[in-house]
C-alpha cells in the first residue's frame, strides 16, 4: 500500500489528508512552501482509517507543519490521527527549542591581542613550573624521600629500555647506512671514500645517534606517556590522586622521568654503535674498503669528547620527552579527542624542544671548544 | 498473533575459558519491554554484548526476527543490525562530532533520504528526546543525562524495531532517570518498538518492564523469567526475592 497525501486550502484553512502507508516517505517542499506563504489562519491534519503503517517520515511532516504553525502563530489541529502518532507529535513538541544566550561582550582588538600573548606566557610558565616541580621531585627521589612506587618505575624502565632496543637498533643501523651512502657519493669525487668511516663515526656519536633516539622515543614512549596519563585524566584517576593528597609528580611523572633518564643515554650508545655498524656495512661490503682500514679510520675519528656530547644530548632529551609527554597527558581534555590532541602536542612539542635544545647545546659547546 | 522478536536457545556466554552464563533460554516478544536483571557482575552486560553481535556465543544460539544471528552471513547480519538501535551506558557518542552529526550518521550511511530531509529528521529525533536546539553542541559540552538522551536519539534514527539499553539509569539523578523511563515507555507504546533493557534499578524495572529474566551470579543461569510484578508476588527462589526487595524483607523478618 502506498501513501495517500492531499492538501487543499478552503476558508483560510490548510487541510492535509493522510492515508495508506508512510514508510521512508520523502515529502516535497510544495506542502511546506504553501504552509509557509499561503494566507491561512489554521492548519488541520486529518487521516482516514487506511493510515496504518507509518514511521518517522510521517511524523516529520506533522512536526514541520506544527513548527510552521507555531512560527506563524496560527492554529494547528489534528483529527482522527492514530493515537501513537498524536502522542509522538506531542512528545516532539513538548520541549521548547534551546537557544543560546549570545554574549554581548566584545573585547577591543588590543585587549584580544594582549590576552593572546598573556595566555601564551601563562601556558609557558605553567610548563616551566611543571618542569621545576618535577626536577625537584627527582632530587627527592634520588635521596629516597619520594612516594614513587618501585614497580611503576620498573615497568616504565622496561618500556623505555628493553622494549625499545629493536626499533632503536634498526633505525640507527639504517641511518648509519644512509649516511655512509650519501657521504660516499661526495667523497668518491675526491677519491677519499675511506673517510666515510670518519664521517659516520663523528656524525653518529656526536649528534645523529642522540637525535635519532630522541625522535624514536618521542614518537614511541612520549606519545605513550601522554596517552596513558590522558586516559587516566578521562577516567578521573588523576582527580582521585589529587583529592587523596598524593603528589602527581611523585606518583605519575617521576617513574617515567627516572626511567627515561636511565634508558636514553644507554639507547644513545646503542644507536652510536649500530650507526657505525651500518656505515661499516656500506663501507666494507659495498664500497670495497678493507675492514681493517675502515675500523682504523673509525677509531681515529672517535673522540671521547664527541661521545660524551652525544650522551649529554641523550640525557637532555630524556628530560624533554618525558616532561612533554607527562605534561600534556596530565593536562589532557576529558574525552577521546582530548587524549588525541594531548598525544599529538606531546610528540610535536618534544621534537621542537629537542631541536631548540640541540641548537643551544651546540652553540655552548662550540664556545667552550668542546 | 504476537511474534517472538528475539529467541535464545541454550545460549552460553563466556570470555575464553571463563564462563559467565552457563545456559540461557528465553524469548522476547514483539512490543515487550524486556528487562535483563541481576546483581553486579552477574553477566547482564555480557549477555547484551552477545545479543548485539559484539561477542559470539560460546555455545547455543539466538534468533532475531526468526534468523539465526550467529550463523547468518555478514550481509544478513548488517540488515538485522540496521533494524536495531543500541544505547550504550555512557551514550557512546562520537566526541569529535556534534549531536546533529552523531544522529545523522546512521541516516547518511543507511538511508536514501536527501540531505535536507536528514537534517529535518535529526531535528525531529533530537526534539523527541527533548534536545531541540542542541544540534551544534559537542558531547563534552552537555550533561550525562543529555548524553544518554542524545544517544537514544541516534539509536532511534533509523526507526529500529528493537532498541537495546545498557544500564540507562546509571549515573542519572532520580528525575532524569524517571524521564528517561517515560521516554522509553512512549517509544515502546507509540512506535511499537521492542526494548531490551539491562538494568538493576528496581524503580525502572517495576515502572517499565513487561517481561524479564533474572541472571543468578551464583549459579550462572537464568533463575526467573516473567513479568517483574509477577516475580515479586511469586518469587521462584530466594535470590530473586532478595533482589526485587533489596533484601529488606529478609532484614525485617530477622528483626
Amino acid at each position: 500500500m502506498t501513501q495517500l497525501i492531499n492538501f487543499s486550502i478552503n476558508n483560510n484553512t490548510l487541510t492535509l489528508s493522510l492515508g495508506g502507508a508512510f514508510v521512508h516517505f520523502e515529502q516535497t517542499d510544495q506542502l511546506y512552501n504553501t504552509a509557509n506563504s499561503a494566507p491561512i489562519k489554521k492548519i488541520i491534519v486529518t487521516s482516514d482509517n487506511s493510515l496504518k503503517n507509518w514511521d518517522s517520515s510521517l511524523l516529520l511532516i506533522l512536526f514541520k507543519l506544527k513548527n510552521i504553525a507555531d512560527t506563524r502563530k496560527i492554529d494547528f489541529q489534528t483529527q482522527n490521527l492514530p493515537d501513537g502518532l498524536s502522542r509522538m507529535l506531542l512528545l516532539a513538541t513538548a520541549v521548547k527549542p534551546h537557544h543560546d544566550t549570545p554574549l554581548n561582550h566584545h573585547d577591543p582588538l588590543l585587549d584580544r591581542i594582549g590576552g593572546y600573548w598573556l595566555n601564551l606566557y601563562n601556558v609557558f610558565m605553567k610548563g616551566f613550573d611543571f618542569a621545576i616541580d618535577n626536577i625537584s621531585a627527582l632530587l627527592k627521589f634520588v635521596r629516597g624521600k619520594s612516594v614513587t612506587r618501585k614497580v611503576d618505575f620498573l615497568f616504565a624502565l622496561e618500556d623505555c629500555g628493553p622494549k625499545a632496543l629493536g626499533i632503536v637498533s634498526l633505525i640507527s643501523f639504517m641511518v648509519g647506512l644512509i649516511l655512509a651512502f650519501v657521504g660516499a657519493i661526495q667523497l668518491k669525487t675526491f677519491g677519499a671514500q675511506v673517510y666515510v668511516a670518519s664521517l659516520v663515526t663523528i656524525g653518529m656519536i656526536r649528534i645523529m645517534g642522540a637525535i635519532m633516539v630522541g625522535i624514536i622515543m618521542a614518537g614511541r614512549t612520549g606519545a605513550s606517556f601522554a596517552a596513558t596519563l590522558g586516559t587516566m585524566q578521562v577516567n578521573e584517576e588523576i582527580d582521585a590522586l589529587k583529592t587523596m593528597g598524593i603528589p602527581i609528580s611523585d606518583f605519575l611523572v617521576l617513574p617515567r622521568l627516572a626511567a627515561m633518564i636511565i634508558a636514553m643515554p644507554i639507547l644513545t650508545m646503542l644507536a652510536d654503535f649500530m650507526g657505525m655498524l651500518g656505515g661499516g656495512f656500506v663501507g666494507v661490503l659495498l664500497l670495497g674498503i678493507p675492514a681493517s682500514e675502515y675500523w682504523k679510520y673509525s677509531w681515529q675519528a672517535w673522540s671521547m669528547s664527541s661521545f660524551w656530547v652525544g650522551i649529554f644530548h641523550g640525557f637532555v632529551f630524556a628530560f624533554i620527552i618525558s616532561l612533554c609527554g607527562c605534561y600534556y597527558g596530565i593536562n589532557s581534555g576529558r574525552n577521546a579527542d582530548g587524549v588525541g590532541v594531548a598525544t599529538t602536542k606531546a610528540v610535536v612539542s618534544a621534537i621542537v624542544w629537542m631541536i631548540v635544545a640541540t641548537g643551544i647545546i651546540t652553540f655552548i659547546f662550540e664556545r667552550l671548544g668542546i | 498473533m504476537i511474534k517472538d522478536k528475539i529467541v535464545a536457545r541454550h545460549l552460553q556466554v563466556a570470555y575464553g575459558p571463563k564462563v559467565i552464563i552457563q545456559t540461557a533460554d528465553f524469548a522476547v516478544k514483539e512490543n515487550d519491554i524486556f528487562i535483563i536483571m541481576g546483581g553486579s557482575g552477574c553477566g547482564k552486560s555480557s549477555m547484551l554484548r552477545v545479543l548485539t553481535g559484539l561477542l559470539p556465543p560460546a555455545q547455543g544460539t539466538f534468533f532475531v526476527n526468526g534468523i539465526d544471528y550467529p550463523k547468518a552471513d555478514d550481509d544478513t547480519k548488517l540488515e538485522i543490525m540496521k533494524k536495531v538501535g543500541i544505547l550504550y551506558q555512557s551514550g557512546g557518542l562520537f566526541s569529535s562530532m556534534t549531536l546533529a552529526e552523531n544522529v545523522a550518521l546512521p541516516l547518511q550511511k543507511y538511508s536514501d533520504y536527501s540531505p535536507s530531509t536528514i537534517a529535518d529528521l535529526v531535528n525531529l529525533k533530537l526534539s523527541l528526546v527533548g534536545l531541540s536546539g542542541f544540534n551544534d553542541y559537542y558531547p563534552a559540552e552537555i550533561s550525562g543525562g543529555m548524553k544518554k538522551r542524545a544517544g537514544l536519539a541516534r539509536a532511534l534514527a533509523l526507526d529500529p524495531q528493537i532498541v537495546y539499553f545498557d544500564e540507562p539509569s546509571a549515573g542519572l539523578d532520580p528525575i532524569s532517570s524517571a524521564r528517561l523511563d517515560d521516554l522509553m515507555k512512549d517509544i515502546n507504546q507509540n512506535l511499537g518498538t521492542t526494548l531490551v533493557v539491562v538494568t538493576h534499578e528496581l524503580d525502572s524495572i517495576f515502572n517499565i518492564g513487561t517481561n524479564s529474566i533474572f541472571i543468578d551470579a551464583a549459579t550462572k543461569t537464568l533463575t526467573a523469567h516473567g513479568n517483574p510484578h509477577d516475580l515479586l508476588k511469586n518469587p521462584p527462589n530466594e535470590n530473586v526475592f532478595n533482589f526485587l526487595t533489596r533484601g529488606r524483607e529478609n532484614a525485617k523478618t530477622a528483626q
